[in-house]
């Protein structure tokens, strides 16, 4: 029994991380909000470039071959940044989808540009037609009538929905469904589509934990600078408790979240209820963080003008995406009671 | 990240289950915080230490098994899930002990350890008293220094089942000249000597498990008082925190009465609606996530790490967590609820509400949720103390 991230994991962490301190400062999700995404683009290449994009695929396509649990801590950087983009789409879900039942066209055309992080992969799943950075992407894989579709996004009517996080860029997508876009028919979809969705839900996890330490960081920061009553807000015991509240949430939400990543890498028995109650626990600990955060920062929390918005609103979308606490505690009774 | 336990941890939780399942008794002992509980838990004491199994982390010498901190785990996984009667020696095996382990001399250890383990010498805390709860460094006890001793002097109060005891520790007082934290000194006190006055108090369930101890001019060799004199503050410190840390209360306490209260649920399921639904499941989920968050405290601990002000995260949410698990059990049982051990007719025997109101505790010892809470804000967050 050992619960820690290994060198080579907190390795990539740490790469990840100077990556998007350089290059994804709140700036940079604040011009996504306005529709300017050459940042955005810039920091996607620079990404794969250090091999983080390509991670799940195999060596022989160019990939490390990595597992669930390594993706978890940089996609837990990608939440902290508040990253805009389908990086759980097309690392955690799109990629080992692709490979693993894409055609040879298929593969040909889309694996190799997704893995060089030339083509960014968004996935639909039957039960969510609206998907995050949809326009912006460049093929759609997607499961319609149980059976997996690959399709360029050229192909793909994409019709905007607003999001209340501007960054996510939302659209419904449809498309024809005909043979030629048909993934292949040998190997077990169904199966394989059901294997994305807990890669979605887990990876979405990952980054909700990176949304709560930055809203957590942001609140702490504020508390020590702003003063009032002539001392810092901080040194009261009102604001200091909400903060440790909110530092218990976030702290007990990530084991959870390793575990279901481990099981996951490990194909442990159970490991969809490990996922459930990772994305729970982590769902809830964003939403409650976000919530405190918003309270200590005061007035200025509640204007645009502040970064915090971003985070929180994206805690509150992805808080729900992928299974919400109500659809995760349903599987977890089902396994319980 | 390694999640399987190996093969000589499962063959350790083997020969735990085992054991427990040939001896646990199979009728729950009467309350260990009442004088006729109490001799009946110190039996069971007996039996578990002359098996090997009263501190299984501690040294072969003094009657351990060398386990590593993940077999203690595992042993108290196993534990609770046997339904073994709770650990009346712990305030001396859980809290005295690990500060002898640090602090102690090898005469201090080689004398008290085994009889500590076996239930022998019964110890209890002597922390608080009337006018230093959560401020203890402003107490008012204190030991004045005489020929190759100290006379000891105060009143000491909320002494877990001190009525039952044969000893205490806790700090005095010895450098009248200094304040707060510093001119403390660690001492362990015999209960029935000369000048000392026990008066149990009932708690909150009735039971006579809390103590005042009173004491006048009462003699302490120099033999039992702990690291320095007047360092005490700083030996005190390592137990308080593995107070509220991990060793009072390990996961597996906790996800046996997640298992119970599944199991209550089935059996009233039909008076039960979705919103209890819920809360049973989140409560099996919290006793999840505090497993692993321990597994990951435990893993660096094993790395040589040490937790510090981390362990107060613990004591909070462990016992906010067993506060909601008792009341989600309680709303379940319904009117039923106010029956307690003494009738006949209540659910279980009694045991969800005298566990409530034994969790009600839980945000109150081992230092109060609110001053854990400061303790996170400024020594892990780092805010500003005033």
């Amino acid at each position: 029994m050992r619960f820690a991230f290994n060198d080579d994991q907190k390795m990539l962490r740490d790469t990840v991380r100077e990556v998007l301190q350089r290059e994804c400062a709140p700036e940079v999700v604040r011009a996504a909000w306005e529709g300017r995404a050459q940042g955005v683009r810039a920091v996607w290449g620079t990404l794969a470039e250090t091999g983080v994009i390509g991670m799940t695929a195999s060596e022989e396509a160019g990939g490390m071959g990595m597992s669930e649990l390594d993706l978890l801590l940089p996609l837990e950087e990608t939440g902290y940044a508040a990253l805009p983009g389908p990086i759980v789409d097309t690392v955690a879900v799109g990629i080992p989808l692709l490979e693993a039942a894409g055609s040879d066209a298929q593969k040909e055309q889309w694996l190799g540009p997704a893995v060089a992080g030339e083509a960014r992969v968004v996935v639909s799943f039957e039960d969510r037609p609206i998907v995050p950075y949809a326009a912006s992407a460049d093929v759609l894989i997607a499961e319609r009538g149980g059976a997996a579709y690959c399709v360029p996004i050229t192909e793909v009517s994409v019709s905007p929905e607003q999001s209340v996080d501007r960054a996510r860029e939302l659209g419904r997508v449809s498309f024809e469904l005909s043979a030629g876009y048909r993934m292949r028919e040998d190997v077990n979809a169904a199966a394989l589509l059901a294997l994305g969705r807990e890669r979605a839900a887990l990876g979405t996890a990952a980054q909700l934990i990176g949304l709560c330490r930055r809203m957590l960081d942001m609140a702490v920061q504020y508390a020590k600078d702003r003063e009032q009553f002539g001392k810092p807000i901080g040194a009261q015991q009102a604001i200091k408790h909400r903060l440790a509240n909110a530092l218990i949430e976030q702290e007990f939400a990530r084991p959870p979240v390793y575990r279901a990543g481990w099981s996951m890498a490990t194909s442990a028995r159970d490991a969809e209820v490990d996922v459930s109650l990772a994305k729970i626990y982590a769902g809830q600990a964003a939403k409650f963080v976000a919530k405190e955060a918003l309270q200590v920062h005061g007035a200025i929390g509640y204007t645009i003008e502040c970064d915090l918005h971003m985070w929180m609103k994206r805690a509150w979308a992805l808080a729900a995406a992928h299974g919400d606490a109500a659809h995760h505690r349903e599987r977890i009774g089902r396994y319980i009671l | 990240m390694d999640l399987n336990f190996t093969d000589s941890e499962n063959a350790f939780r083997e020969e735990c289950r085992t054991w427990l399942e040939a001896n646990v008794p199979r009728d729950s002992l009467a309350s260990g915080d009442t004088r006729d509980g109490y001799a009946l838990h110190l039996q069971w004491e007996h039996q578990l230490f002359d098996a090997g199994w009263a501190a299984v982390s501690w040294p072969k010498q003094y009657g351990g098994r060398e386990a590593t901190l993940f077999e203690w785990l595992i042993f108290e996984e196993e534990y609770y899930r046997a339904g073994a009667p709770s650990r009346v020696t712990q305030n001396g095996i859980f809290l005295l002990a690990p500060t002898l382990f640090e602090f102690g001399t090898d005469e201090q250890k080689e004398r008290i350890l085994r009889p500590m383990a076996r239930g022998d010498v019964s110890w209890g805390q002597a922390w608080s008293e009337p006018n230093a709860g959560s401020d203890l460094a402003s107490l008012k006890s204190t030991a004045r220094r005489v020929d190759s001793g100290w006379r000891l002097s105060g009143q000491k109060t909320w002494s877990t089942r001190a009525v039952f005891c044969d000893m205490a520790y806790g700090l005095f007082r010895t450098d009248p000249e200094q304040a707060r934290h510093r001119g403390l000194t660690y001492f362990m006190f015999p209960l029935h000597a000369e000048g000392v006055t026990v008066r149990g108090v009932d708690r909150l369930d009735g039971d006579e498990g809390f103590a005042e101890i009173f004491l006048d001019e009462v003699f302490v060799p120099d033999s039992d008082i702990i690291g320095e004199a007047n360092q005490g503050w700083k030996v005190a410190m390592a137990t308080t925190s593995s107070e509220r840390g991990l060793s009072l209360r390990s996961p597996g306490r906790f996800m046996a009465t997640a298992s119970r209260l599944v199991d209550l649920y089935h059996r009233y399921r039909d008076r039960s609606d979705p919103v209890l639904r819920d809360q049973v499941i989140q409560a099996w989920m919290d006793a999840q996530a505090y497993r692993w968050f321990t597994f990951q405290t435990v893993t660096r601990m094993t790395n040589g790490e040490s937790i510090g002000p981390d362990s107060s995260m613990n004591k909070v949410f462990w016992s906010e967590m067993d506060v909601r698990t008792h009341e989600t059990a309680l709303a379940i049982i319904g009117d039923a609820l106010e029956l307690d051990e003494g009738s006949a007719s209540a659910v279980d025997a009694g045991h969800w509400m005298k566990g409530f109101q034994f969790a009600l505790a839980g945000p109150i010892y081992a230092g109060t949720n609110e001053i854990q809470r400061n303790i996170i804000a400024e020594r892990v967050l780092g805010l500003p103390r005033k």
